[in-house]
């Protein structure tokens, strides 16, 4: 299929509509992605049709229902190109994921004095739960740094992977600078000392081709609803001889084997890491936009894209007052800004009453707000349903808030 | 002086003639252009009301039985609002401040700023300027004991 805008635009009801009675330009993908017909469609379809319980019944819908659920695994697998589907954990989002990993490998390998190796450009759930595990176990956060520009400083790893170092936790696309950082080459390096690593893919599946066997990486996490999913559910993909000797993250039913009162054994993979009825709906949807995304093409979107971050470059340096925040030349579609003393508050307001949608604040990324001693900054993120005459609606946008603002 | 209900009314006028919502929020910057800076004592930590995105500095006094309230904010549209909050509530007693509704927001469209979810500090503001009159009102009420 060839990448038809207007038909992919067509394929997102949201995209329709008009707001303040003008068109909606929705440039805020990376807080979340709007879903197409056949995800919402298939939604309503569980709902109404198949809903039931997985796992458990004996009865006709509970075992389709398991049936769909079960199938949602591979469309995923083949989709990060994991080995295997007992790799691929449903969980309620990146955020969900994260917390898993670093509960369980908290307790299976990090004491009193290790070490922890995060970026500064994470985004909160990516920081959060390792300082929890960091105080949990009396062990410390290192933080590699990045540049002016917003590149990771690979300089700084020969120091700080140090054989203390239990896991590194790396974005592989920053959500507030847009960088996407060379994550193949942290992982070979800390793999050098035998140090697993996780991928924050939370900012990338969305925009390009993810393969784990190629990254090398030990654990990937993203979530549903920022790759044109429903929210609520996630991904957490680990390498199977490494989930196999983790402990469980949340106890209770699905995840167990047997259980007494005086022991309980697990279920095997990945069933250990998925406790509770999990979000099961979510799931399939994940799968179905998956299969949309696939039908478009990734390197379709690729191709797209980086054509629109090019535009939106050259169109964002036209305005004079206007400073970017992440100038990695390896980026994706995400911008981050700041427009002379206007506060981004006051522009993010006017934005939204000319039908634009964008963020404003510190997008969860309060150390790299620090890092440039600013309070925030105007985001506006795309995905392969932007245009380029949306790009000049937000640069027309710009030009008159800062003229109502100066 | 005016009550506390006609400024209100008076507001609700004044925003009637914008049709669109840029004109509206066109007067609310010259609004809050004309609010002069809080006096750089009350621009620190102690007033401040943290509304994550945006700033908002509150200090309130009691002086002949009315309360006089600063206010200002880091973000104009915001201080544009906070210069119509001042306006209506500035040197009330605190029991006109603690009978009174505040109408005005809402009718002018400006709800949705004064939302929770909405981290601008006006929501807490608002609160903080009836807490400020009930603690007042108190006070006042302590002092006629005999």
């Amino acid at each position: 299929m060839g990448f038809n805008i207007q038909q992919i635009r067509s394929d997102f009801p949201i995209l329709q509509q008009k707001v303040y009675n003008k068109p909606l330009v929705y440039l805020d993908n990376g807080a979340t992605t709007q879903k197409p017909q056949v995800v919402i469609d298939t939604l309503s379809e569980l709902q109404e049709i198949h809903n039931s319980s997985i796992h458990r019944g004996i009865h006709y819908l509970s075992e389709k229902m398991t049936g769909r659920y079960e199938a949602a695994r591979e469309p995923v697998r083949d989709f990060i190109n994991a080995s295997s589907t007992n790799e691929i954990i449903f969980t309620s989002g990146a955020t969900g994921s994260i917390n898993a990993v670093a509960f369980s490998i908290g307790e299976k390998s990090v004491d009193k004095g290790d070490e922890i190796l995060i970026s500064e450009m994470e985004h909160h759930s990516n920081i959060v739960p390792w300082q929890m595990l960091c105080e949990r176990k009396g062990a410390r956060l290192k933080v590699i740094p990045f540049d002016q520009d917003g590149n990771l400083m690979l300089e700084a790893l020969d120091s700080l992977l140090t054989d203390r170092v239990r896991i590194v936790a790396l974005t592989h696309a920053s959500n507030s600078l847009g960088t996407i950082n060379p994550v193949k080459e942290v992982i070979n390096r800390a793999h050098q000392m035998n140090i697993p690593v996780l991928i924050d893919g939370s900012q990338m599946v969305q925009h390009g081709k993810v393969d784990v066997i190629d990254l090398d990486c030990d654990f990937y996490v993203f979530s549903s609803h920022k790759i044109f999913g429903p929210t609520g559910s996630g991904v957490l993909y680990g390498k199977e001889a490494l989930l196999e000797e983790l402990p469980p993250y949340q106890g209770g039913g699905d995840m167990v084997d047997q259980v007494t009162f005086e022991s309980t054994t697990y279920n095997t993979l990945p069933f250990k890491f998925e406790a509770g009825t999990t979000n099961f709906m979510g799931a399939i949807g994940l799968a179905t936009a998956i299969d949309y995304l696939t039908s478009v093409g990734v390197a379709n979107i690729g191709q797209y894209e980086s054509e629109l971050i090019k535009y939106s470059l050259d169109k964002l340096k036209t305005i004079e007052q206007l400073e970017l925040y992440g100038k990695a030349s390896h980026r994706i579609s995400v911008f981050s800004f700041l427009l002379g003393s206007v506060h981004p508050y006051d522009a993010g307001m006017i934005l939204d009453k000319m039908g634009i949608a964008v963020r404003t604040g510190t997008h969860c990324t309060q150390p790299v707000m620090d890092h440039f001693q600013i309070s925030g900054t105007i985001r506006a993120s795309l995905v392969f349903y932007n245009t380029t005459e949306e790009v000049d609606k937000l640069t027309e946008g710009i030009e008159k808030t800062i003229k109502m603002l100066a | 002086m005016t009550s506390l209900a006609e400024i209100q009314k008076d507001i609700v006028e004044e925003f009637s003639i914008f049709e669109d919502w840029l004109d509206r929020y066109n007067y609310l910057i010259e609004l809050g252009n004309d609010l002069p800076a809080i006096d750089p004592q009350y621009r620190t930590s102690e007033y401040l009301i943290n509304g994550c995105q945006s700033k908002v500095w509150l200090h309130a006094e009691l002086v002949n039985g009315r309360i006089e309230f600063k206010a200002d904010s880091d973000a104009i549209i915001v201080k544009g609002i906070v210069a119509l909050l001042v306006k209506v509530l500035n040197s009330r007693t605190p029991n006109e401040i603690l009978e009174n509704e505040l109408t005005f927001i809402e009718d002018i469209g400006l709800r949705q700023n004064l939302s929770p979810t909405r981290s601008n500090g006006l929501l807490a503001m608002v609160k903080k300027m009836r807490l400020y009159a009930l603690a007042y009102q108190a006070k006042e009420q302590q002092k006629q004991q005999p």
